[in-house]
């Protein structure tokens, strides 16, 4: 899956929980929470979806490398892309 | 016969606006009855009304902004009311004589014919005075309507339809909610509470770092959309203090307080936009945490979306106030009225704590309690904060 | 005061009947009640009321008089300023005129025209309306001219209960009380508890139920309106029905109450529609509802013709449910 595709599942989900928030005017290394106003229980659910739509699992430690939109996207390459996708 | 007039809500108050009234001509009031909501510079307020007996006639309609002191309605007096206001016996002035006296050729007149809508004046619309009021409130053109009363005039069915065909479009856009409308409501609950509701408020540092390893080691073994947060925990530990102090749970209505026989606990969350809602979660007290958790994530996504349900909105006990990991390290909620308490739980931050006599870094919630000094006293909240951080040493058994 | 023997039970019972017992029991109670009128004793009064009265209480109690309504109405106001709790019986409303000038002139102001010295607490009843053909010197229902007058209570029963209830409480009233009974009701029947007492006669009673459109009347209209209720439901049309029981004062509460629900109104009157007790009630609710209303107020009113003798016109002459379904539905907009 390329960078464009995940950026766009990213966007999708971040929309659905904030949907007022223009994604292509945040910030991509800002903090989601600041920039977008969500809590921890949105940032479940952002991590639920994700997990649902792309299958990645994302263990409760690695929630910190998310928290910007350039960081989720090159963890979740990386996890996507390191050749088995199990 | 007295007048109601438009209260003074301040030094700095020249006028009000009738938002709202709650009685009509005809209402039985009493001394401190709340008979009208009036917006002001500070928001909607509620007045009460000093008087004691009927209210004969309302002055001032909805919508009008009028001086401090303005008459707003007529109220009679236990005996006037009783005696019926055309009981005065007032002599009228001599009526003039009769000039003449136009003699009927036949005693008896033609009948007038039953019920004759008389037509409407040229290019005037035929609209009765309920329907016409009740658009113009709402801002609906009447030249769009279809009329289905008497006389095909357009009667407030009408507006209503037209009103609800309106609807749906656009909410869909935003959000279902009326944040406008919310302002209100949150205004005038929250003014109410402040005037009516004696608050006292204690605080109490809970040690969480239990409650936090404990969700790390069992949240690892779940996938996300069954993993538990910190808040579930506070909430169900809220509820199970709750059922130990029944003095939180409940409403105080007409002078008393009615204890709860069931724990509905408000979770308060924020609306996107601005807004504040408070539904309940049912009987919290039994439900296990990853059922609450579930809850919990249903409420949220359905309140943000405008989706909640009356009895979610109507019920509830108490309520638990929580501004999450991005708030601030306490705060001390304004309980909603009948309620009596608001748990107000605070982020969690790493603190110095002294743990078996050396200085630790703990991980702290402040937790505080606001409650209704008519219902308990500050001796019982203490023993029921307690209670909430004793019972947050042992998630697991929550 | 009240009931001295409380038994349980329900028994049926006519309008008759229950005015007879009202009456029996205030004659029971105080003892300065008594009760005149033309043939109230021997005859047993002209519809029959009074029946067996005489033998029961005696001819001082029970007192027959001349046929002179002036005069022994005249009679009764002097002695309830004397102390007395007299009930006056009129035989019907047209020949009360003869005693319009006591009621007006004297029973209704004398306690105006002397600061509050003297009262008159006397109860007239009289019977009302028409329907068994005793013509236009028998028939009319001229209530709601005495509705115009202050000073006086005006009562109307419809019910049973109401004819065995509101006697008691009227005496009661420190001023004059006029108690209408309408002539088709006396054989009515109805249940009454056996406890059955006084009954409040200030509020108006809501005897049907509904939101779509309210019909207000009173006395014998009441039974005809609630037909036309019945019929009108049978269309989807959900009438609420008010039985006003006093015509003076109005119990504007109650009907503002019900018209701020349903938004329409239709006033059944069997009085003639030109300066009727409909009229006054019309004008209430354009003065106290007017901007929640979605219809102008309709009125069912006897026709404005002295009430005819043969049958079907007398009939045709005032309100039945037929007249009352027609003006409900053309407030409705419906037909």
């Amino acid at each position: 899956m390329s960078s464009v595709e995940i950026h766009s599942v990213v966007c999708e989900e971040l929309n659905n929980i904030a949907p007022e928030v223009d994604m292509q005017s945040v910030n991509p290394s800002a903090d989601l929470r600041e920039a977008l106003d969500i809590d921890s229980m949105d940032f479940l659910n952002f991590i639920t979806a994700i997990h649902r739509r792309l299958g990645v699992d994302i263990p409760e430690l690695d929630y910190p490398k998310l928290i910007t939109l350039d960081g989720a996207i090159t963890y979740l390459q990386k996890k996507l892309g390191g050749g088995n996708k199990g | 016969m007295t007048a109601f007039r438009m209260p003074s809500l301040g030094a700095d108050m020249e006028t009000g606006t009738l938002v709202e009234w709650l009685v009509k001509p005809g209402d039985r009031v009493k001394h401190g009855d709340i008979v009208a909501v009036v917006e002001t510079q500070k928001g909607a307020i509620e007045i009460e009304i000093f008087q004691t007996g009927l209210i004969e006639q309302i002055l001032v309609g909805t919508g009008a902004k009028v001086p401090v002191g303005t008459s707003l309605a007529n109220v009679l007096s236990d005996e006037e009311a009783k005696a019926g206001t055309a009981a005065a016996v007032v002599p009228e002035a001599g009526a003039p004589p009769f000039a003449a006296i136009a003699v009927p050729r036949r005693s008896v007149g033609p009948p007038p014919p039953p019920i004759v809508v008389p037509p409407g004046a040229e290019g005037r619309m035929r609209v009765s005075p309920a329907a016409r009021r009740f658009a113009q409130r709402l801002g609906i053109d009447l030249a769009a309507i279809t009329g289905t009363g008497p006389a095909s005039a357009i009667i407030r069915a009408d507006v209503e339809r037209i009103q609800a065909e309106a609807m749906p479009p656009k909410p869909k856009a935003a959000i279902g909610l009326n944040l406008d409308a919310m302002r209100e409501a949150i205004a005038a609950a929250m003014a109410r509470s402040k005037r009516e509701i004696p608050h006292y408020y204690l605080q109490h540092d809970v040690d969480v770092t239990l409650c936090e390893e404990w969700l790390a080691r069992t949240n690892a073994a779940r996938p996300p959309d069954s993993r538990l947060l910190l808040g579930a925990l506070v909430i169900k530990g809220v509820a199970l203090a709750t059922r130990r102090f029944p003095a939180f749970n409940g409403f105080y209505r007409e002078g008393k307080f009615e204890p709860a026989a069931v724990i509905h606990v408000g979770v308060a969350i924020a609306i996107r936009g601005g807004g504040l809602a408070a539904p309940a979660i049912h009987n919290v007290d039994r439900l296990s945490l990853d059922d609450l958790m579930v809850r919990m994530r249903d409420l949220v996504q359905r309140t943000r979306a405008g989706r909640i349900r009356g009895s979610e909105i109507a019920d509830t006990t108490i309520t638990v106030s929580s501004l999450g990991e991005r708030g601030v390290e306490s705060l001390y909620g304004v309980i909603y009225p009948p309620q009596v308490a608001i748990v107000g739980v605070g982020k969690a931050t790493s603190r110095p704590r002294v743990v078996d006599g050396h200085v630790a870094v703990r991980s702290i919630v402040t937790v505080t309690l606001s409650a209704d000094h008519r219902a308990s006293d500050g001796h019982a909240g203490a023993l029921f904060l307690a209670n909430i951080g004793k019972l947050l040493q042992e998630p697991e058994k929550l | 005061m009240l009931q001295a023997t409380r038994q349980s039970g329900i028994t049926e019972t006519t309008y008759r009947e229950a005015v007879r017992e009202a009456i029996r029991d205030a004659l029971k109670r105080d003892d300065r009640v008594f009760l005149m009128g033309e043939d109230v004793g021997r005859y047993g009064g002209c519809y029959a009321v009074s029946k067996g009265l005489l033998a029961e209480f005696g001819s001082e109690r029970i007192r027959d008089t001349p046929l002179s309504e002036s005069g022994f109405t005249g009679a009764g106001i002097g002695a309830a300023m004397g102390g007395m709790r007299p009930i006056v019986e009129v035989m019907t409303v047209n020949f009360s005129l003869l005693a319009l000038d006591q009621i007006l002139n004297s029973a209704a102001t004398i306690r105006h025209m002397s600061g509050n010295q003297f009262g008159v607490p006397l109860v007239i009843r009289m019977a009302t309306g028409a329907g068994r053909q005793l013509a236009a010197q028998h028939s009319h229902s001229l209530e709601g001219w005495y509705a115009h007058i202050p000073g006086i209570r005006v009562l109307a029963p419809a019910t049973v209960e109401d004819a065995r209830g509101m006697l008691w409480t009227a005496l009661q009233d420190p001023d004059p009380v006029l108690i209408f009974e309408n002539v088709m009701l006396y054989n009515m029947t109805g249940t009454l508890v056996a406890d059955a007492g006084p009954v409040d006669i200030a509020k108006a009673a809501v005897r049907r139920t509904g939101s779509d459109i309210s019909l207000i009347t009173y006395g014998g209209s009441l039974w005809k309106t609630l037909e036309a209720a019945t019929q009108l439901a049978a269309e989807n049309i959900n009438a609420e029905v008010i039985d006003l029981r006093s015509l003076r004062p109005l119990d504007d509460a109650t009907i503002m109450a019900s018209v701020n629900k349903t938004r329409r109104a239709v006033i059944v009157d069997e009085g003639w529609r030109s300066g009727s007790l409909a009229a006054e009630i019309g004008m209430r609710i354009v003065e106290q509802a007017f901007w929640e209303m979605d219809a102008p107020v309709g009125r069912v009113c006897g026709e404005e013709v002295p009430i005819p003798y043969p049958s079907h016109l007398e009939r045709a002459a005032i309100p039945n449910a037929a007249k009352i379904v027609a003006a409900a539905k053309a407030a409705l907009g419906r037909d």
